[in-house]
């Protein structure tokens, strides 16, 4: 097992190397060089030429790769070329927001998704489970700007019990936070619901034909124990992939939904920084994600294995 | 009989079941009552679709939502089955009721241990607590004979082998001891060794448990072995019911004679019989014939079996039959031998060689799977085939017998090319050919064709059938653009197909008629060679039946060699001329197929002979069982390999020494360090017993 850990973390390291030339290279394509977009369309040639000297952007691109690398590593992010600060604690403090967010809903829609995903199962093709599967798919499909909206118009304006607005301060202790993110987290969860509810009960569904379950009833087994226990433990197996992959997502991916919120997490950061051609932090923002993809992916096999005997014990 | 006065325990009456389909409802089981006493073994036979698995889902109510119970009666034990409401009924499972499934691999949950999947039985239903259950689950694992419960108990499932797991489940149903368990198919997963086994298990054990005992199975032989009673079933209904004797021997129905028929014997010495088939299908529920529902396929009707259908009716005391003219069908069973007819073969040991395979062997690199694989960086070698020769003459069979995992698949792959050998030569009509297939020529190609398990496997599901027996023709070029057609209509012709099904999609057709396609597209190129691996494993004994004539005709006909594996020695006995006994990746006996199959044999010749199950109840096989299962080809037995497992083993020499070649004549060598004499003295010929007795 600590052999396996070992060698996904040599994988994950070459998979972000691999990710630092790409996202390095992009932001090289992008039109007009960095001393350009700083100083502004009307800049001199001359004061263009002093930045650039001054920035390292003469340098040979392999150089500027390997000092941008290096310096990444050591925890030197860079400085921020619109606000002129430092970036590192500019995305730790939105990444602490985007992990509170991310963690509510979490807590709220992969539970919610499984119970729904075996209510479902157990009622194949009954109302019940088209009642599930067709109103958790027009969530999954509806934008969150629309989902965000309609949750706003009901819980915020017309019943006024929720915030309308997510905007908080840096700083908020997670108590205080709490109500801001209540709305933010069911939009997200409409979203995911439906493919935690799906994959659940398709491999629920899979499961409950299996030869071994079939064989737990005819042990006379009360039918909770068969569920629980002969049903469950086999079935949820995929859907923990599926969670993983959605850690991801919510990180660094709530674009469209800390927008409608005003939310301040990783994502809106990572729009600010691309209207403002800010390439310092859309590097270090994609780098971020890339890790926090891989790491979940990484726990979520690590999971998988301690939860599947087949893996954890070898054929 | 001994059990004719024991307690009735499960009683059925009128018994139907019907599925509702999108066709409107399905019959599948119809009018059915039976009888099982206690400590009473009942056979149900019947080919697949005769309504056997849901007759047992019906007798415990465990029917898919679609089915259902439309009429009839269920009593165990003086409860009646059909008043229980569901709640109840988990009650009775698992308690009174239990059952053993087919493939105990799948059977068993794969996240649990198996100790675990006992214990739960004895603190539900026992009312035990877990360190008494844990107890009761050792105590179990001890019956059935595994050897270190206490390890075993706390595996998983994938961490077993299939006969272990079915030691498991039996273990599991008896838990409970309970007063009815159904048995659907506990060995058709498993090898014929293991099969022999366990079937000596569940014999002995229910003896002691004395529980009454539904055994579902396809093959009459496992019948013949471990039932008291058989019922054969027939779409839905059962066509004769009695004792194994009487059955066996007055057969009293057209299909009980035509599937004793259909089967291939190893103890009858005659390698020119015609084996019986049975023509037709089985009728689906929703389309029955007019009067007998076996008429259209029985060789017996006249105008009245189209008119009226029977009762099962008693015509000697305790044998039933739906037959009306069951006087005649007694009549004609010594007719019936007489009438076998000869094929006669080539004068073989004459015919040119056709393949010339010389110490073929081929080793795979492997990694172990799963997480274990990552402490060990060097890659471990598996000697699948390891030193084998095997000559072929034209118009004659090569058979090549063994358990699974003995390397015969991947044999017959080094010589086709799919596995490229390691070292070795291979030569066909006296041409050495290239390892890989990519590097063989396209008049190789064509001389080599195969026929695999699984037809679906050479169909493309999206052509019609007609189109994949063509492509060969077209590709390697025998025939003209414009003879395609006429020539598929004869490949059809020549497999017993009518024409007009050159325009259907494979699963237009049923498993039998696939094979056929799959057979007349090999013979499309014209081959010299036919590799022929388990062709006919997964198919009904009458279409096996009419597969192998089919196949014997045509060699027949052609004269084309053919190198047929099969873990079924009844079916290689039938269709071989030659036999290799193959056992991890060595060879261990080779000769004519009448001398491998008398003494002196092999040991493990032997053992395999008297594992399988003979369909005649007045054979006593020779008892001698194999323990385990094939040891990992990584982890080769060192001097006979075959040591570990030998019930013959004479000493330390064979734990030390590889054994020599001994020829026994010129066609005939045993590998073993056991003289031949010595071998000679104390081996009987494959139930010798009776055939004394007959005569």
């Amino acid at each position: 097992m600590i052999a396996y850990i070992l060698r996904r973390l040599g994988m994950i390291l070459l998979t972000m190397l691999l990710a630092s030339v790409i996202i390095f290279s992009v932001t090289q394509l992008l039109p007009g060089d960095v001393a350009h977009v700083i100083l502004g369309q009307f800049a001199t040639p001359q004061a263009v030429e002093n930045l650039r000297e001054e920035l390292g952007l003469n340098r040979p691109i392999i150089v500027q790769y390997w000092d941008w690398l290096t310096s990444f590593i050591r925890g030197d992010w860079g400085i921020s070329m619109v606000s002129r600060l430092e970036v590192r604690p500019m995305i730790m403090e939105r990444l602490r927001n985007s992990l509170m967010l991310a963690s509510v809903s979490l807590l709220f829609y992969v539970p919610l998704g499984i119970l729904l995903g075996v209510i479902a199962a157990l009622n194949e093709d009954r109302l019940a489970d088209q009642a599930i599967s067709g109103i958790s798919m027009a969530f999954a499909g509806l934008p969150e700007f629309v989902t965000g909206l309609i949750l706003i118009g009901i819980l915020a304006i017309s019943l006024d019990i929720l915030p309308a607005n997510s905007s908080i301060e840096p700083q908020t202790s997670f108590k205080e936070a709490f109500p801001f993110l209540i709305l933010p987290a069911i939009t997200v969860s409409l979203t995911s619901l439906g493919y935690i509810a799906r994959m659940t009960r398709s491999s629920t569904i899979d499961v409950l034909r299996a030869d071994y379950t079939r064989a737990a009833d005819m042990k006379g087994l009360p039918r909770w124990q068969v569920l629980t226990k002969h049903v469950l433990r086999n079935s949820l197996l995929p859907t923990v992939t599926v969670v993983a992959m959605g850690i991801g997502w919510l990180i660094g991916g709530l674009i469209v939904t800390e927008a409608v919120f005003g939310y301040p997490g990783v994502g809106r950061l990572l729009i600010y920084g691309i209207q403002r051609r800010d390439l310092i932090l859309i590097q270090a923002i994609s780098m971020l994600i890339v890790a926090v993809y891989s790491f979940s992916n990484l726990a979520a096999d690590i999971l998988y294995g301690i939860l599947n005997p087949r893996i954890r014990l070898g054929g | 009989m001994a059990t004719d006065d024991k307690p009735t325990v499960l009683e059925v009456k009128n018994l139907w079941v019907s599925y509702a389909t999108d066709d409107g409802p399905l019959n599948t089981v119809r009018n059915v009552s039976m009888k099982i006493r206690r400590g009473e073994i009942y056979g149900l036979v019947g080919e697949s679709g005769s309504g056997k698995t849901t007759l047992a889902r019906a007798l415990v109510r465990y029917l898919p939502r679609n089915g259902s119970i439309t009429s009839g009666s269920i009593s165990l034990a003086g409860t009646d089955l059909l008043a229980l409401s569901p709640g109840e009924l988990r009650k009775v499972w698992g308690a009174r009721v239990t059952m053993v499934h087919q493939d105990p691999s799948k059977a068993i949950n794969p996240s649990i241990t198996v100790g675990e999947q006992i214990a739960e039985m004895a603190r539900v239903h026992l009312g035990m607590s877990r360190a008494q259950a844990r107890h009761k689950a050792l105590e179990m694992l001890e019956k059935v004979q595994l050897p270190d419960p206490e390890s075993v108990a706390g595996r998983y499932a994938h961490q077993l082998s299939g006969g272990m797991l079915q030691r498991i489940l039996i273990a599991t149903a008896l838990t409970t001891n309970p007063q009815f368990l159904i048995m659907d198919e506990p060995t058709t997963a498993l090898d014929v060794t293991t099969e022999a086994v366990i079937l000596d298990l569940v014999r002995d054990l229910l003896r002691e448990y004395q529980t009454a005992v539904l055994y579902i199975t396809h093959n009459l032989g496992v019948v013949a072995r471990i039932c008291d009673r058989v019922g054969v079933m027939y779409a839905g209904e059962i066509m004769e019911e009695g004792s194994i004797q009487r059955v066996f021997t007055h057969k009293l129905h057209p299909y009980t004679l035509g599937l004793l028929g259909c089967v291939p014997r190893i103890d009858i010495d005659k390698r020119d019989i015609t084996l019986h088939t049975i023509p037709g299908h089985i009728p689906r529920p929703d389309a029955l014939p007019e009067g007998c529902i076996f008429g259209p396929r029985c060789t017996f009707n006249d105008n009245t079996c189209h008119q009226t259908r029977n009762p099962l009716m008693e015509v000697e005391p305790e044998h039933f039959t739906i037959c009306g003219r069951w006087a005649d069908v007694e009549k004609s069973i010594r007719e019936d031998f007489a009438q076998e007819k000869a094929i006669k073969a080539l004068d073989q040991k004459d015919a040119p060689l056709v393949l010339d395979a010389r110490n073929i062997e081929k080793q795979f690199k492997l990694r172990r799977s799963g997480l274990s694989n990552l402490f060990s960086w060097k890659p471990e070698v598996v000697r699948a085939v390891d030193n084998v020769s095997i000559r072929v003459r034209k118009g004659a069979t090569m058979g090549i017998v063994g358990e699974s995992g003995c390397g015969k698949t991947t044999f017959a792959r080094c010589i086709a090319g799919f596995e490229q050998a390691t070292s070795g030569d291979i030569f066909l009509e006296g041409e050495a050919l290239p390892y890989s297939i990519a590097k063989r020529s396209k008049s190789t190609l064509k001389k080599i064709q195969l026929v695999f398990q699984n037809p679906d496997a050479s169909l493309n599901p999206q052509h019609p059938v007609g189109q994949s027996v063509g492509r060969p023709l077209a590709l390697l070029g025998n025939v003209l653009q414009s003879e395609i057609d006429q020539c598929v209509r004869e490949l059809f012709e020549a497999v017993n197909l009518p024409a007009d099904y050159v325009n259907r999609l494979p699963h237009e057709l049923s498993g039998g008629e696939k094979q056929r396609v799959a057979i007349a597209r090999a013979f499309a190129a014209d081959p010299e060679l036919m590799i022929l691996d388990e062709p006919i494993s997964s198919l009904d004994v009458s279409v096996q039946a009419s597969l192998m004539n089919m196949l014997a005709e045509l060699q027949k006909v052609k004269g084309t060699a053919y190198l047929f594996i099969s873990h079924d020695l009844a079916a290689v006995r039938h269709l071989s001329d030659w036999i290799a006994v193959v056992y991890l990746g060595r060879l261990w006996e080779i000769g004519s197929a009448e001398d491998v199959f008398t003494p002196p044999y092999h040991p493990y010749t032997e053992a395999l002979l008297s594992a399988i199950p003979i369909p005649d109840p007045n054979i006593h096989q020779e008892r001698i069982r194999l323990q385990g299962s094939v040891p990992s080809a990584v982890n080769i037995p060192s001097g006979c390999r075959f040591h570990t497992r030998c019930p013959r083993k004479i000493g330390p020499i064979c734990e030390n020494e590889e054994p020599p070649w001994q020829n026994v004549h010129r066609f005939h060598s045993i590998c073993c360090h056991i003289p031949l004499e010595e071998l000679t003295a104390m081996q009987v010929p494959v139930a010798s017993e009776t055939e004394e007795e007959q005569q």
